[in-house]
């Protein structure tokens, strides 16, 4: 047995292709909601972060790499940091994202799978 | 016989370095003495991996173990194995040149190489487990027209594996000549040899374990070398970059920011092309279908950002090491150049430093390790273009989804023996030849044509087949186009004066066409077919969200 979808979301309507209940049962669940939005918003976030991080090095390169060669401590520069904190920052926002994932992300997955059933 | 040897090596790791580092990375790949040490190594290591593959084949019978290994690798497994496709021997040994030739500018490159893996994690891997089977065109073309998008996916994933193949291929038959004193044809052949055999034989489980292997052996290489730098400068990186600015030519110089980056457009168009082309990969891509669901996906680009990152900041020290310890010593220096410089070429700053903390038969093992890494990653390669040619093509198109899994193995066999000719004969082919461009081309075509459609068929309702279409061929056709038009063809290899296009990296032009493409294709779909595919999104999506349905790992 299938059932037409209703648009929930704003989209048009369709008749054409027909969904399988469970499949709509999960997408109108709270968990699924839940889910779609609490992750979306935290990967944009990450998403964003890093390329803050990275293209900021890239432009700080480009137009200030006087600033960069800043000594800071003997011979060391204000880039040598800067730089090795971009490869650090970059294992680190994806451990912060696994270890959400993880937790929270798996649990509500797991219940929204739940509610396929009837 | 000048051979742009080191422009090649420089090439498969870095992409076309700017005219200013052209000429510190060229150099003549003049074949060395004998090196029995490192042949002996690299014959165990040989002798270990053909047991593997023997293993490996006995486990590999259906369509899933050899494309994916049955969905049977481990997150920490397949991390390893990612970190060990993205550790090229060019980026081992051409990112330590460069910070043993201009210090701090080496940084910037690997740094480039890494960002592109969080922006994996977070957009598009688990939702790639979730949708995918075998290759990125069963994600693609999920909801959309299978014939007309795996078309396109396999022209985008061959186009994308013959450009770096055939860098891979020069940089081996280069690299060998220089390390164990072989003959470059010789190389050549023996690397397709070996690829066709791992991957014939044992699939994606013996592709996989070759690369575990050979990522522990450089991975533990390179950590001894960078602890025996530390130890020669008493564990103090202060000392470390003091004794290096004291003795290299630029002095203070190398602590800042050089000549690397020329202006801010081609330094942004540069980081896309590293940051969404490793996204667009197929031989990547096709890794994250070797694990059980989207939970050990997640873990294993963490592991492998974390390996990668591990790898970077190695690099950079053994480039300080050498300019300390190699740079100094004139056992290690050329004595015919009178501009000085090291003999063998600026690549061999790594190989020269693992002789000098520990010796022939170090340098043995360092020298063997290369080469395996560049036999690892031509097997990986040759996997994802024989899958396009099986799965893909023959399967979907050809037999419109009815092929018989056996035709299909033996198709993927044959797939396999014609790309590993085709990668000796290109290898032999392109010997002479200025291949610097080509690994710069394949990142762009992958961030320019398999990126764009992969991305938008999981996140956005509207992309049709049409516009998927559209988008996905300008992007193949800009980032071609452009590469050619710029200084590293236009003028470094078909000797015009000035370049039509200026900039050496596309990205941001043919990123953006292929965006846009997709897009306004899509947008101006009216046909019932694209109404059909849009409603189909909805399946989709709870099913890249929770994995609901997914294939399971393992078909039996």
């Amino acid at each position: 047995m299938t059932t037409k979808i209703q648009a929930r979301d704003g989209s048009e309507p369709s008749n054409e292709v027909p969904v399988a209940p469970e499949i709509l049962r999960i997408l109108e669940s709270s968990a699924f909601a839940e889910l779609r939005a609490r992750r979306r918003r935290f990967s944009a976030i990450l998403t964003v972060l890093m390329l803050v991080i990275y293209y900021g090095f890239i432009v700080a390169i480009a137009f200030a790499p006087q600033w960069l060669a800043i000594p800071i401590d003997g011979v060391i520069t204000l880039g040598i940091p800067l730089g090795l904190g971009v490869i650090l920052s970059a294992i680190v926002l994806t451990g912060i994202y696994v270890r959400r994932a993880n937790g929270e992300f798996d649990a509500l997955t797991a219940q929204a799978i739940r509610s396929a059933r009837p | 016989m000048i051979r742009p040897i080191l422009r090649t090596l420089a090439a498969t790791a870095l992409l076309a370095p700017p005219a200013s580092y052209a000429a510190a990375l060229e150099g003549q790949a003049v074949k060395q003495p004998l090196n029995i040490t490192a042949i002996l190594m690299f014959l165990a290591f040989v002798a270990a991996t053909l047991g593997i593959t023997y293993w490996a084949a006995r486990r590999t019978q259906s369509r899933a173990d050899f494309y994916t290994a049955g969905g049977g690798i481990t997150g920490f497994q397949n991390g390893l194995a990612i970190a060990g496709d993205y550790m090229s021997a060019a980026s081992f040994l051409g990112i330590s040149a460069l910070v043993f030739g201009s210090g701090f500018d080496g940084l910037i490159y690997s740094i480039g190489f890494l960002v592109g893996w969080p922006v994996i994690m977070f957009l598009i891997a688990e939702r790639l487990r979730n949708l995918g089977k075998f290759t990125f065109a069963d994600v693609a073309s999920y909801r959309l027209d299978q014939l007309a998008i795996r078309k396109l996916a396999a022209a985008g994933t061959l186009i994308t594996v013959a450009f770096y193949l055939i860098a891979q291929m020069v940089g081996a038959g280069q690299l060998i000549k220089l390390l164990f004193g072989l003959d470059y044809q010789l190389a050549v052949v023996l690397v397709g040899v070996l690829m066709i055999v791992y991957v014939t034989f044992g699939g994606m489980l013996a592709t996989t374990w070759v690369q575990i292997i050979k990522a522990m052996l450089l991975l533990g290489g390179a950590s001894f070398m960078a602890f025996m730098v530390m130890r020669h400068v008493g564990f103090s990186v202060e000392a470390l970059f003091e004794q290096a600015t004291a003795v290299h030519k630029d002095g203070l110089a190398i602590m800042a920011p050089g000549k690397l980056v020329k202006d801010p457009v081609s330094a942004i168009s540069l980081g896309l092309a590293l940051m969404f082309g490793t996204a667009g990969l197929p031989h990547i891509l096709m890794r994250f279908f070797t694990v059980k669901n989207a939970v050990e996906a997640r873990k294993s680009v963490f592991y492998a950002t974390g390996f990668i990152g591990y790898f970077y900041i190695l690099t950079f020290i053994i480039g300080f090491g050498a300019i300390v310890l190699v740079g100094t010593n004139g056992f290690y220096l050329d004595a015919a150049n009178p501009q000085g410089g090291l003999r063998g070429g600026s690549n061999m700053a790594a190989i020269h430093l693992a002789h000098a903390v520990g010796g022939d038969v170090f340098l043995g093992f360092i020298s063997a390790v290369a080469f395996a890494t560049i036999l690892a990653v031509v097997a990986g390669l040759t996997l994802s273009g024989a899958t396009a040619v099986s799965n893909d093509l023959y399967a979907h198109v050809f037999k419109r989804g009815k092929a018989n899994e056996r035709d299909e193995i033996r198709v993927s066999k044959i797939a396999t023996v014609a790309l590993g000719i085709l990668a000796i004969l290109l290898g032999i082919a392109f010997e002479k030849q200025n291949v610097a461009f080509m690994v710069g081309l394949a990142f762009a075509i992958a961030a320019s044509a398999n990126f764009p459609i992969l991305l938008l068929s999981m996140v956005w309702r509207g992309l049709s087949t049409r516009g998927a279409l559209l988008g996905g061929s300008l992007g193949l056709v800009s980032a071609v186009s452009l590469t050619v038009l710029g200084p590293a063809v236009w003028v470094k290899v078909l000797g015009h004066d000035s370049p039509i296009f200026p900039y050496d990296a596309p990205a941001l032009f043919s990123m953006s066409i292929a965006f846009i493409g997709c897009w306004l294709g899509s947008v101006t779909d009216r046909s019932a077919r694209a109404r059909i595919e849009k409603a189909r999104y909805v399946e989709q999506l709870v099913r890249a969200e929770t994995g609901y349905g997914a294939t399971g790992a393992s078909g039996h």
